[in-house]
């Protein structure tokens, strides 16, 4: 039974004991405690299940490798799953719930995966859920899904707060134990911009625990030094509760500060987001225990030896009162030590190792601890709790020679450096024979810019085991002498990566080496014999190290299994691939503010209010909201558009153009870049004149389309498509930088400094008159012609141009005066029933006058012949861009699939996208097409379906009757017409 | 309560500037009396700020009924050089941030290195989302962003506020 201890635990305050419950049950605590360590105070030792074959499983670690003790925290819209309850800590009335189990985590059904898993090995699924085909979509997967996964998903959306903060520093230092701490203040002495940041609440790391002796202080006191002298410098910032989570290229570091998930009352952001751009990083983030390979290592009650004396000392809290240590190394022997200063009792040490008489082995056989060595873990016996242990010859096959009392284990099997900031942009490694680790390669850094390794590793990080070897590590990155100490040499480790050596079948499958995804010794031996023989194949077949814990515990030992058995050395097999975050990340923390209202930028237009007030239905532009339709009372929006159609048509109509892009050309050569940017002539345009115009791109095909203005001489006005005002900027930009960079030519963006308004309709130049001030009869202006004057109150400019076929005018007005203008033509236009009209009106008046609409008739596969636009493509230039491409013989053939119009017999409308069938079926047994609609609309103008394709020979098959694909319905017979369906001589615009 | 307010600037005049930027400094130190700022720097006058954008290009911002006129004046002294003067006062909107701390709560949103940041510099950048630029203005910051996402920069900017305030 694990409890707390009388006396002890350097972190909890016995003072202040706290409620919190889990599974509905109200357990008592300390501040202080994790709420690891709290649950095992209460002796709830079984936390979790495993995920596969549901075993009672117990927390083994004591920091953020814990795979197990996985919890669910908070309720509501505060809920998150998979919490490590080693990284939790307490506070009053924490809300906990065991999760993977049902009904209960005492007695969980799926445990009966347990007793039949040899019939789950590695790569299971993929061998049996194969036929019946259809089964696994509605059979396999619901159920699998349904007795796997980890926590439940939250029910309710996130309510917590997050954010992001950027910051700026020369030396970066991740981990706030002594080897960091040594880099912080070696570091903070040159000047420079130092962050330190720790994942725990507390600073100094093990060496507190393990009780070092450094500049005759102990650890403790050194450590409180350090910190007080930290504080006092300026150019240091220390931040723990923040983990260093990832390495990125440019010196660019993430880490992830936990704000509130120690506090009862929390207000503000729950997580922070360091952005941080660094000079260099000092990774000393020390090392993590390893577990050994024994039949039944998983039982409740097996725990890393570093995690097993951390809750004596940081909480005052023991696993079981008879413990028995299993090692390969000297550091298990301290565990050993806190356990009988602790007044527990250790009946025994099982060392692999023949003959070991450090200072360290002695000290302890000294204390009349009984050790074994040159032996083994045969078997672990208990079910939801260690009752004892069999203990056999490592070099044998596990005969068990003794069985010994115990309710606790304390495994070591040797300890791994943290490389993962290390490894996340690069850095190589190094297989240490003696030492059984990988280690940082310091001649094989990441490396910036510059050429220059921008990581150093510092402390056990680096591979350092003892505390004057993490010292002199830390002080050397940081290029100061470090503080006196002395260790004393410890007799080095015996790797064991199977315990015994000889151990069979049935013993291997009760080995576990990934205890979060249920990955044992006999999977990853599968995995080899079946031929996945590199470890990031063996990785994926087995998923051992796929877990939420990403094998921080079992990948080492894992690919010395893959090796052995492949007859491979360590380094050969190698690492599977660190990537970050170090640690699982809440999306909602990547996410920032990025959330609700703020989820994304939302542009509007100087108009946008009125729209809205007016009842627009949105429709999304890129990131604009354009007005689909604008419905009055109980209307329909295709009755709204059907009305906002009729009117303009009848009457006047008035749309918020505002967000189509507006380019300014301007320069001694604007000429020249028109000419090459359009498929047309426009350095012949006339100042006061304005002209349609195709963009492409280089390979011929259409991207743009638009009305340009001369405005002067040197200046030209481009009219782009709202979703191309960046792209095309950017696009001309790119050509003038790189290609033309001697070309006297500006480009200014100025879509945004002028608010567009079209007036459309029989009745626009009448609302114009009113409001007075310039001359806009035809005469004056006549169509594709513009003028700058003052309409009323406002400076314009005004653009005789119309997409609807109508006697329109477009007139553009600084920003700041765009909605007072459009209220003003409102007023004015009221007698004449003046109505707003949306992006759908717009869309079917345009393909009534059949216009293309680039994103509806182009596709990035177009080019402008296909669309019956040859008189938009001037013969007499030299070049354009385009030209060539357009040239190429693909673009000639005779049965290219080009514009026309169609018509359906019976007045309905096709369906959008609709695929003209043609006869007979492909090599694919597909049927053949012949063409496909592009646009189409109910025309309120003309009462019937009205649509524009693309057709093979289209405009040579004039009359012809095809048909088109109906979803669910046989399809529909339509007639290739002319795509301009209305007032085809444009009388209605010319007047 | 923050100490920090955030202000919403009535319009302001706004000249982009392009061309060569010796023949741009002498029209500006002439009609603005604003000298050519070194790169990612501002010079400032009575009559506005003048700011370095690009190695072709400044921006000078002065008051909102100014601007027609200095366009017009700069042009005028630029002549038949190769250089565009254009009023683009309503392409934008500009921000004031006053307050204890304000470093700290832009830095949520901005990939900015305030304590490098000199007297009179500008930054082009980003603010969440969309493009921003940033100056001092005497005690205060200044923020700018384009007029289509003026409510989105505020909403983001007061979203960034401590909570409570």
């Amino acid at each position: 039974m694990s409890r707390r201890l009388r006396t002890g635990g350097r972190l909890i305050d016995r003072s202040k004991p706290i409620e919190f419950t889990f599974d509905g049950r109200i357990l008592r605590g300390y501040i202080g405690d994790t709420l690891a360590s709290a649950l095992l105070a209460d002796g709830q030792i079984v936390m979790g299940r495993s995920f596969k074959y549901h075993r009672p499983r117990s927390v083994v670690g004591s920091g953020p490798e814990e795979p197990n003790a996985l919890m669910q925290i908070g309720e509501g819209a505060h809920f998150e799953p998979n919490q490590r309850a080693t990284m939790q800590p307490l506070y009053d009335g924490l809300v906990a719930h065991s999760q993977n189990a049902w009904p209960s985590l005492a007695f969980d059904v799926g445990r009966i995966n347990d007793f039949g898993s040899r019939f789950l090995p590695a790569g299971f699924y993929y061998k049996t859920f194969i036929h019946p085909r259809a089964f696994w979509k509605h059979v396999f997967e619901p159920v699998i899904r349904r007795a796997a996964g980890l926590g439940a998903a939250p029910t309710e959306a996130d309510g917590d707060r997050y954010e992001h903060q950027y910051a700026f520093c020369d030396t970066l230092i991740v981990g706030g134990g002594i080897a960091g701490l040594t880099a912080a203040l070696g570091s903070a002495k040159t000047g420079e911009r130092v962050i330190l940041v720790e994942q725990g609440a507390t600073w100094g790391g093990r060496a507190v625990v393990d009780g070092a002796t450094i500049d005759g202080k102990t650890a403790a006191d050194w450590v409180k030094n350090a910190i007080e002298e930290l504080e006092k410098k300026d150019n240091v910032t220390m931040i723990n509760r923040c983990e260093g989570s990832g390495v990125y290229d440019h010196g660019y570091v993430l880490c992830t500060e936990n704000l509130t998930g120690h506090l009862a009352a929390k207000t503000g952001p729950r997580e922070r987001l360091w952005r941080i751009r660094v000079g260099r990083v000092i990774t000393a983030t020390g090392a993590i225990e390893r577990p050994l390979s024994f039949a039944g290592n998983d039982v409740p009650g097996v725990m890393l030896a570093s995690a097993l004396r951390d809750y004596v000392v940081n909480h005052g809290v023991s696993m079981g009162e008879r413990t028995v240590v299993v090692t390969n190394n000297d550091d298990a022997y301290r565990t050993a030590k806190v356990l009988i200063e602790a007044g527990l009792r250790v009946p025994a040490i099982i060392d692999t190792r023949q003959a070991v008489d450090s200072t360290m082995v002695k000290e302890i056989k000294a204390l009349g601890v009984s050790v074994h060595t040159g032996r083994a873990i045969a078997k672990v016996h208990g079910n939801a709790k260690v009752t004892a242990v069999s203990i056999c010859l490592q070099s044998g096959d596990g005969t068990v020679l003794q069985e010994i009392r115990c309710d606790a284990v304390a495994m070591s099997g040797g300890w791994s450096p943290v490389v993962h900031l290390w490894s996340h942009c690069g850095g190589k490694l190094w297989w240490d024979e003696e030492r059984a680790m990988f280690r940082p390669d310091p001649d094989q850094p990441p490396r910036g810019a510059d050429g220059k390794g921008f990581v150093i590793t510092a402390g056990m990080a680096s591979g350092a085991l003892t505390t004057a070897e993490v010292l002199d590590d830390a002080a050397e990155a940081a290029g100061i002498d470090a503080p006196p100490c002395e260790s004393s040499p410890e007799a080095p480790i015996l790797p064991v990566w199977m315990m015994p050596e000889g151990a069979d079948h049935a013993l291997r499958s009760k080995m576990w080496l990934d205890y979060q995804n249920d990955v044992k010794v006999s999977d990853v031996r599968l995995a080899a014999q079946e031929g996945f023989e590199s470890v990031e194949h063996a990785k994926r077949y087995t998923t051992l190290g796929m877990a939420t814990d990403q094998g921080k515990l079992s990948n080492i030992n894992g690919l010395a299994i893959l090796a052995e058995r492949l007859d491979a050395t360590i380094p050969q097999v190698g690492t599977t691939t660190f990537r970050p975050p170090y640690t699982p990340t809440t999306i909602g923390t990547l996410a920032g503010e990025a959330r609700g209202a703020i989820f994304q930028p939302l542009r509007r237009t100087p108009i946008h209010d009125w729209n809205e007030a007016h009842g627009a239905f949105w429709e999304p532009v890129g990131q604009w909201r354009r007005a689909y339709c604008f419905p009055q009372g109980s209307e329909t929006h295709a009755e709204a558009v059907s009305r906002e159609v009729k009117n303009t048509r009848q009457s006047l109509g008035m749309l918020d153009a505002s967000t189509l892009g507006k380019l300014i050309v301007r320069g001694p050569d604007a000429g020249r870049l028109m000419d090459m940017l359009y498929t047309n002539m426009m350095s012949t345009l006339k100042p006061g004149r304005c002209r349609y115009g195709l963009m492409c791109d280089e390979n011929g095909f259409l991207i743009d389309d638009g009305v340009v203005a001369r405005i002067d001489d040197q200046t030209w006005l481009c009219h782009t498509t709202t979703g191309g005002a960046d792209r095309i900027h950017g696009w001309i930009e790119d050509w003038l930088q790189c290609e033309w960079w001697d070309w006297k030519v500006h480009v200014v963006n100025v879509t945004e400094q002028f608010a567009q308004i079209a007036v459309v309709g029989p009745n626009a130049r009448k609302v114009l008159e009113k409001l007075g001030g310039m001359d806009v009869s035809a005469e004056a202006l006549p169509f594709m012609a513009w003028t700058d004057g003052r309409l009323g109150d406002f400076a314009v400019r005004v653009f005789r141009i119309s997409f609807s076929g109508e006697l329109s005018y477009e007139i553009a007005v600084p920003a700041s005066q765009g909605l007072a203008l459009w209220t003003a033509l409102m007023e004015a236009g009221a007698e004449f029933g003046a109505t707003p009209y949306g992006t759908e009106a717009l869309h079917i008046m345009r393909a009534e006058k059949g216009f293309i609409m680039i994103g509806d008739e182009t596709d990035g596969t177009v080019i402008p012949q296909d669309l019956g636009l040859d008189w938009a493509i001037s013969k007499k230039k030299d070049d354009y861009l385009g030209k060539r491409g357009q040239a190429r013989s693909e673009f000639q053939k005779p049965d290219r699939w080009k514009l026309v119009g169609l018509e359906t017999l019976d007045g309905s409308a096709l369906e959008d996208g609709a695929y003209a069938v043609g006869e007979g079926v492909n090599d694919n047994g597909q049927a053949i097409v012949q063409g496909r609609v592009t646009s189409t609309y109910m025309s309120p103008t003309l009462d019937r379906g009205i649509a524009m394709g693309l057709v093979e020979r289209g405009p040579d098959r004039m009359g012809e009757v095809i048909r088109f694909t109906r979803i669910g319905q046989s399809p529909v017979e339509a007639r290739i017409v002319d795509p301009v369906f209305f007032d085809r001589e444009g009388e209605k615009s010319n007047v | 309560m923050s100490d920090i307010s955030i202000t919403v600037r009535p319009p302001v005049g706004m000249i982009t500037l392009r061309g060569d930027m010796t023949a741009l400094g002498k029209a500006t130190k002439k009609v603005a009396a604003c000298a050519l700022p070194p790169m990612r720097m501002s010079t400032a006058s009575d009559t506005g700020r003048l700011m370095w954008m690009s190695p072709d290009e400044l921006m000078l911002v002065c008051d909102h009924s100014d601007a027609d006129r200095l366009v017009a004046d700069m042009t005028q002294v630029l002549g038949t050089a190769f250089t565009t003067v254009i009023n683009v006062s309503d392409a934008r909107q500009i921000f004031d941030i006053k307050g204890i701390d304000t470093e700290n709560l832009l830095s949520k949103l901005m990939p900015v290195n305030f304590d490098t940041f000199a007297e009179t510099e500008v930054r082009r950048t980003r603010m969440a989302q969309i493009p921003a630029a940033i100056w001092r203005e005497g005690d205060r910051w200044r923020v700018m962003c384009f007029r289509s996402v003026a409510l989105y920069a505020e909403d983001v900017l007061r979203n960034a506020m401590p909570v409570g305030a």
